[in-house]
């Protein structure tokens, strides 16, 4: 035991270190979190399920997946499709597109819904052309998706690159020359071998599309039970002082934060090779 | 299959990786290519699979070109280095990757794949191992799943890109060995990249030696040995010892031995005088050593250096370089009425068949000589020991 004090740190030392890691997470993530429970069963549990079980809580639940149901399954596609031509072959312009997919993680989202408000609102060319066909994006349910998609694509394609970049290409050349085709090639041999990289970064991309305030709240235009996804709806709610509904909805996301962060857990855990970017 | 080489080059950026290849295989052939990282082989290999494409030439596989078919319609079986097994599929499922994703009107049965499978894995007798993952398995045993593989699509032709590359000594042995007799057994066209002379000639009909995207030779393991085209082939296929020699009129080569006389001694000044100035202006320098002699050094002693050994015999004919293998030198004590070279012993290394003797000439220069043990016990060399050395054949390259 004595040789083993000789390379790591004194005692006391230790322990300080480990009481600042946890206090700090303790008065920064579990109390507030502990609180959120205990606000949303403040009035008891059938006030609680009342604030979750109006019309416009259930729009906002509604709305929240429909978000995610769409802007996922899109960001999937396109985060297979730019691993697969960034990591697989040579192009013209690959830097710039490597780079390009990271500038969500580097614009506030503020600015990404305010991008889109310029650029599809009723003053800009491509607003009064979508106005003159009778097409509602901004303020409206198209408008909220684009601007989910825009926050959440980096996380597929952030996962896929360093794990295909990894792999590289003779598994996929072994398959060709045994007679298989481009399907065939991507739906036996790929696929099987990103399922668990593309499932973490689907399950980040989720997290995101659900929690995103900032850019839907600029183009959303609040309207309750119809653009207000559950972040809108725990704002909307919070400034009409209604605390209990406010810290119930929160409680709804708090739930999904949970269960994405044990799913995250199971996966870094069970295939620590094919989560590149956890590392 | 007979494959047809014709006229390939290709070029990646300002490199020229193949120049104008040509190279014919008969049906049945197992044909080493053999040369260093970077002589292109890999990519000839690549090229005749189908997997990169040429700047220029075509193969022509059974009298059609190849080019203008796709990559599953040219029945090539490919081995990679490093196996490219799926990693999620279980040894079964690898080998029947190439059958299952048949179009379905040319598919077997599940029996009949089944059977199939089970007949190669026993074949490359890894039928015990068929539900197992390939991560489970030893890397030769994944090398050879890769191969049954590869067979399962009944290739008319095999490539192998350094196929025991990334195997131990021990397991590359028996694996090669095993693959010449599976060669003999079902004679199908083979071509497979190494840059293991010592693999290309126990395993091959025929060595085709590469460097920097041109063939050098292409012959029997037998004959790219013992007769190398040029001091490539020859450096390539084994060690060797150079000598500098001539050769007179009639075309028969003499050796030529250097000798460092005992006063072939020449004196010169050591270079490490600093102030350049004091020993360029001589008179200063002696002036000032007048007046302050601590502060200036005195001149330093010259140093005796040893002159370039000289020539013993003279030249009589063009200067040339002779080759001879380190088994061809004959190696004695005292020398006889021959023509010896006159060599230090640094080193013996007696693991093996033949003794090694490391050796230093008198000008230098290193030599190798492969001698029995009973010719090392009958004249006690020992280290340090001055030995004579002849070799018993040697060869000039016309370059």
């Amino acid at each position: 035991m004595k040789s083993k004090s000789n390379i790591t740190e004194p005692f006391l030392i230790r322990v300080f270190l480990i009481v600042i890691a946890i206090g700090f997470i303790g008065v920064f993530v579990a109390l507030p979190v502990a609180v959120i429970f205990i606000e949303a069963l403040a009035k008891g549990i059938g006030a609680y399920f009342n604030e979750l079980n109006n019309d416009n809580a259930k729009a906002a639940i509604k709305l929240t997946v429909l978000v995610a149901a769409i802007s996922v399954p899109c960001n999937m596609v396109f985060g297979l499709a730019a691993s697969w031509a960034i990591t697989k072959f040579e192009f013209f312009g690959k830097r710039l597109l490597i780079t390009l997919i990271d500038l969500p993680f580097s614009v506030s989202p503020v600015i990404a819904g305010l991008i889109y408000v310029l650029l599809l609102g009723a003053n800009s060319v491509m607003g009064k052309w979508l106005d003159a066909h009778n097409m509602q994006v901004i303020f409206a349910v198209p408008g909220l998706v684009i601007a989910t998609i825009f926050v959440t694509f980096p996380f597929v394609a952030r996962e896929l690159i360093p794990l295909m970049e990894e792999q590289g290409t003779e598994e996929e050349e072994a398959a060709i020359m045994l007679g298989a085709n481009g399907w065939q090639t991507f739906w036996n041999v790929t696929l099987p071998n990103i399922k668990w990289g593309l499932f973490y970064g689907v399950l980040l991309s989720n997290a995101r599309a659900m929690g995103e305030f900032g850019a839907v709240s600029v183009i959303s235009g609040h309207i309750e039970g119809v653009t207000n996804t559950l972040p809108l709806h725990v704002e909307s709610l919070y400034n009409g002082y209604n605390f209990v509904g406010a810290f119930a909805v929160a409680s709804l996301l708090t739930v999904l934060a949970v269960f994405t962060l044990i799913l995250k857990m199971i996966i870094e855990y069970y295939y620590p090779h094919e989560i590149k970017a956890a590392r | 299959m007979s494959i047809q080489v014709k006229g390939i080059s290709k070029q990646f950026g300002e490199t020229h990786v193949l120049n104008n290849i040509n190279l014919e295989v008969q049906s049945g052939e197992l044909i080493a290519l053999l040369g260093p990282s970077g002589s292109g082989k890999t990519t000839l290999l690549r090229i005749i699979a189908g997997m990169e494409t040429a700047d220029s030439g075509t193969i022509i596989l059974d009298g059609n070109e190849a080019i203008k078919k796709k990559v599953g319609e040219r029945h090539v079986g490919f081995v990679f280095q490093h196996y490219a097994l799926f990693k999620h599929m279980t040894v079964f499922e690898n080998v029947a990757f190439g059958l299952r994703v048949r179009p379905k009107d040319k598919r077997l049965s599940d029996a009949e794949i089944r059977q199939k499978v089970m007949k190669l894995l026993t074949l490359v007798h890894l039928d015990t191992f068929h539900d197992r993952y390939p991560s489970q398995l030893s890397g030769g045993q994944r090398q050879r799943v890769a191969l049954a593989r590869a067979l399962a699509v009944e290739p008319t032709l095999l490539l192998l890109d350094e196929p025991f590359g990334a195997l131990d000594a021990k397991v590359r042995k028996e694996l090669r060995r095993w693959m010449r007799r599976l060669h003999d057994d079902i004679h199908i066209t083979s071509i497979f990249v190494t840059h293991d002379q010592e693999e290309a000639m126990e395993v091959s009909d025929r060595v085709v030696v590469m460097s920097n995207g041109k063939i050098e030779q292409v012959g029997t393991p037998g004959e790219v040995y013992h007769q190398p085209v040029n001091s490539f082939v020859y450096d390539f296929l084994g060690n060797y010892n150079v000598f500098d020699g001539w050769r007179d009129e009639e075309g028969n080569a003499h050796l030529l031995e250097y000798e460092v006389k005992e006063n072939d001694v020449s004196l010169v000044p050591p270079v490490t005088n600093k102030k350049g100035w004091m020993s360029r202006y001589p008179e200063i320098t002696g002036l000032l050593q007048k007046i302050i002699p601590s502060v200036v050094p005195t001149p330093q002693p010259l140093v005796p250096q040893q002159t370039k050994p000289s020539p013993k015999r003279t030249i009589a004919g063009k200067p040339v370089k002779l080759f001879c293998r380190p088994h061809e030198l004959f190696v004695v004590k005292t020398p006889d009425e021959n023509e010896y070279i006159k060599a230090t012993v640094l080193h013996l290394n007696p693991a093996g068949p033949l003794v090694k003797i490391e050796m230093e000439r008198l000008s230098g220069e290193g030599l190798t000589a492969e001698v029995p043990k009973d010719v090392i016990d009958r004249l006690e060399i020992k280290k340090g020991d001055h030995i004579y050395v002849r070799p018993k054949n040697t060869r000039l390259f016309d370059e």
